[in-house]
């Protein structure tokens, strides 16, 4: 793989790491946080839910809006509309009584609810300005499973087209001058080498670029199982069940589950390698591979792995 | 161990035999559309009658792997055939139904649109359109809208639902309480206020002041007016909701919660588990997806696979290349690379086998099922799948 701009997904200001449900989202924008902090860049890493799995990637207790150091130049945050809204009113309208805002808060939030994009806005609208003001050098998203991330980051697109005029449709062109430029945001979209995580994947693909103007990046291709035999080994162990009375003879009873372990492995190798085979031949874009840990491990342990994965990835 | 199963061991047959509804629960990428449909295709096989499973898969493949060319909000039958080719009878009738998030908006409109214009007015109002195929959050609602619809139908004797995947896991079940409480807000009376009477201009609020600045006119007064019509329709919405809500608690509705056991989901059904157990909702099994065999996590096998290593080379090598007529060279590096990557499953196992005893705890019945060798493609598989359901 060239090492072009594509693979360079760190040098962008701007990323998102997206992908299906349950494939490791948290974990891989946790690692790009910590390579990026690693490598001296002042980092900062936002949570878009606030399932709390970002605090759990660095063993942090309880992450808030206001950002927080986590690491050397590695700062975390987790968004919140309605903190997100007060900065804004502060910031951009410049509404004196903050304080008295609350109510407003909750107004807003039915409002957010009901009118798409504005809540989406919002948060994205935060992000962008934090690129914008130079804040950070890289800001990195956990952001939205493949199902709702089109319509975070298509916001400031959907809201065009909606406000005529007023302060957000000011806005929202700086900030698609911040989304759409790719020298400045990228998106990672990471699978499983499983069936449906990459089907959803080339969904995302198709849409991504046309439906918010924002080109993916980069795939990473996360749990990759290790390939344990060449196909001359293959062949001796897909009959070593054959050998079976030898092999407990010789290893005890127990080795009937260590054979089906390795089956196991294998199988799902295989048939990984397939789906794998598939996005290549869908999609252009550069695919980082993130092995299987195999560890016992949580947090921030996993996080440094999956680092080191992807730092040797890029390299 | 055919001594133990009594007849009054719970499993998840006799679930599926007792109840009318099921809700299948989880995080993303548990397996819950392969489950949902492994369950209704194992119903029909095994029980009988008209089952239905309402999923909210946007892939084909569920559609192909029951045989149906295209599974639409409308309910689908899936033809015999797809049984016959897996070698079953089916005893019933299998439906198969999909979530459409727009169309299922434009129906609760059609319903509780008080008269044919207010009902042609939210339908073209753009904030509408914007809302009925955005509206993340109503997924929930209305995935519960359509179970409600399709059991007061009387068509079916089993709906199984594959949830749609929620930012959070609990979002489902507040799902009608959020429905109400958007209708009983003081903001929808205060937004729409200005339209109702003209004594109040909009000037004079001081959101509106705000909002005006923010959102520009032109955006708000639509959303104004789209809250307003909603406003006309609250009286149905309500009641339905509670309708809805009553359901969950319903004794003929079970909840069936779906997990790998990896760290992530597993934490997340604990949470899903202890909240339907404080709710009094019926939680009727866990079932523990993509499991490896608990024998991997067994000391026998971790003693094996350190002998293994220990004797390639050997006596052992050569007498296994013998009975295979291979070469001791190749059998030797496969004995070792075996016995050697053996640890990395055991520790996978073991850190299995801790989380499946702390799932157990919360429910009564734990099931589980192992990751199958392929990916599910057709009836055959699903119901090779829910013959684990029932071990």
């Amino acid at each position: 793989m060239p090492s072009g701009v594509d693979a360079s997904i760190l040098d962008r200001r701007l990323v998102f790491v997206t992908g299906k449900g349950g494939v490791g989202k948290t974990s891989i924008a946790g690692a790009l946080a910590h390579l990026a902090a690693r490598r001296g860049k002042r980092t900062l890493v936002c949570e878009m839910d606030d399932k709390g799995s970002l605090a759990d990637a660095f063993d942090v207790g309880k992450l808030d809006f206001e950002p927080r150091e986590v690491e050397p130049n590695l700062f975390a945050m987790t968004m919140n509309t309605e903190d997100a809204l007060k900065e804004y009113l502060r910031l951009f309208v410049k509404v004196p009584f903050i304080g008295r805002v609350g109510p407003l808060a909750r107004t807003f939030d039915f409002l957010a609810d009901a009118a798409p994009g504005v809540r989406e806005i919002l948060v994205v609208g935060k992000l962008c300005y934090e690129v914008r003001e130079r804040h950070y050098d890289i800001v990195i998203v956990d952001a939205e499973a493949t199902g709702h991330i089109v319509s975070q980051i298509g916001a400031p697109m959907v809201i065009r087209e909606m406000a005529q005029v007023g302060l957000v449709r000011d806005q929202t062109d700086w900030m698609l001058d911040v989304l759409h430029d790719r020298s400045v945001t990228g998106v990672a979209v990471v699978t499983t080498p499983e069936e449906m995580p990459v089907t959803e994947t080339l969904a995302l693909l198709e849409r991504l670029e046309r439906e918010t103007g924002v080109a993916p990046t980069v795939l990473m291709a996360n749990r990759v199982l290790p390939n344990l035999f060449a196909s001359r080994q293959r062949v001796v162990a897909d009959r070593l069940a054959e050998a079976m009375p030898l092999l407990v003879d010789g290893a005890g009873e127990g080795v009937r589950a260590v054979l089906e372990a390795a089956r196991i492995t294998d199988v799902r190798r295989q048939i990984g390698v397939g789906h794998l085979d598939r996005l290549r031949a869908e999609s252009d874009l550069p695919i980082l591979t993130v092995p299987e840990l195999f560890t016992r491990a949580t947090g921030r342990r996993v996080v440094t792995l999956v680092a080191d994965a992807l730092d040797e990835e890029m390299h | 161990m055919a001594g133990r199963r009594a007849t009054d061991r719970a499993d998840l047959q006799a679930l599926l035999a007792a109840k009318e509804m099921v809700l299948v629960c989880g995080s993303g990428g548990v397996g819950k559309t392969t489950v949902a449909a492994a369950m209704a295709v194992s119903a029909v096989t095994e029980i009988g009658g008209r089952v239905l499973v309402l999923t909210v898969d946007p892939a084909r493949r569920l559609a192909d792997a029951l045989g149906v060319g295209h599974i639409g909000n409308d309910a689908t039958l899936v033809p015999d055939s797809a049984f016959l080719d897996a070698g079953v009878e089916p005893r019933g009738e299998l439906w198969a139904a999909m979530l459409d998030t727009k169309a299922g908006w434009d129906d609760l409109i059609r319903l509780h649109a008080p008269d044919a214009k207010i009902r042609e007015a939210v339908l073209s109002n753009s904030t509408y359109q914007n809302v009925a195929s955005r509206f993340v959050q109503s997924h929930d609602y209305l995935a519960m809208e359509r179970l409600h619809e399709l059991h007061a139908s009387g068509e079916y004797d089993l709906i199984i639902v594959d949830t749609p995947p929620s930012r959070n896991a609990l979002d489902i079940l507040d799902a009608p309480r959020h429905m109400k409480e958007f209708f009983r807000s003081w903001l929808l009376r205060w937004l729409t206020v200005p339209y109702r009477s003209r004594l109040f201009t909009m000037a004079s609020k001081p959101f509106y002041q705000i909002a005006d600045r923010i959102l520009g006119s032109r955006f708000l007064q639509d959303i104004a007016e789209f809250f307003m019509l909603f406003q006309a329709m609250e009286k149905g919405f309500v009641r339905h909701a509670n309708e809805v809500e009553r359901l969950l608690a319903d004794p003929r509705t079970t909840f069936v919660v779906v997990s790998t056991l990896e760290a992530a989901p597993s934490y997340e059904a604990t949470y899903l588990a202890r909240e339907l157990v404080r709710r009094q909702y019926h939680l009727g099994a866990i079932i523990a997806n993509r499991v490896l065999p608990p024998s991997m996590s067994a000391k026998t096998s971790s003693t094996s696979a350190r002998k293994l290593v220990k004797a390639a080379g050997g006596e052992l090598t050569d007498q296994v290349a013998d009975e295979l007529g291979v070469s001791p060279d190749t059998v030797r590096e496969v004995l070792v690379e075996i016995g050697t990557r053996f640890h990395d499953v055991a520790v996978v196992a073991t850190r299995e086998a801790e989380r499946r005893s702390e799932l157990s705890e919360l429910c009564q019945l734990l099931v589980a099922a192992p990751m199958l060798d392929r990916d599910v493609n057709d009836v055959a598989d699903l119901l090779e799948l829910a013959a684990h359901f029932t071990e």
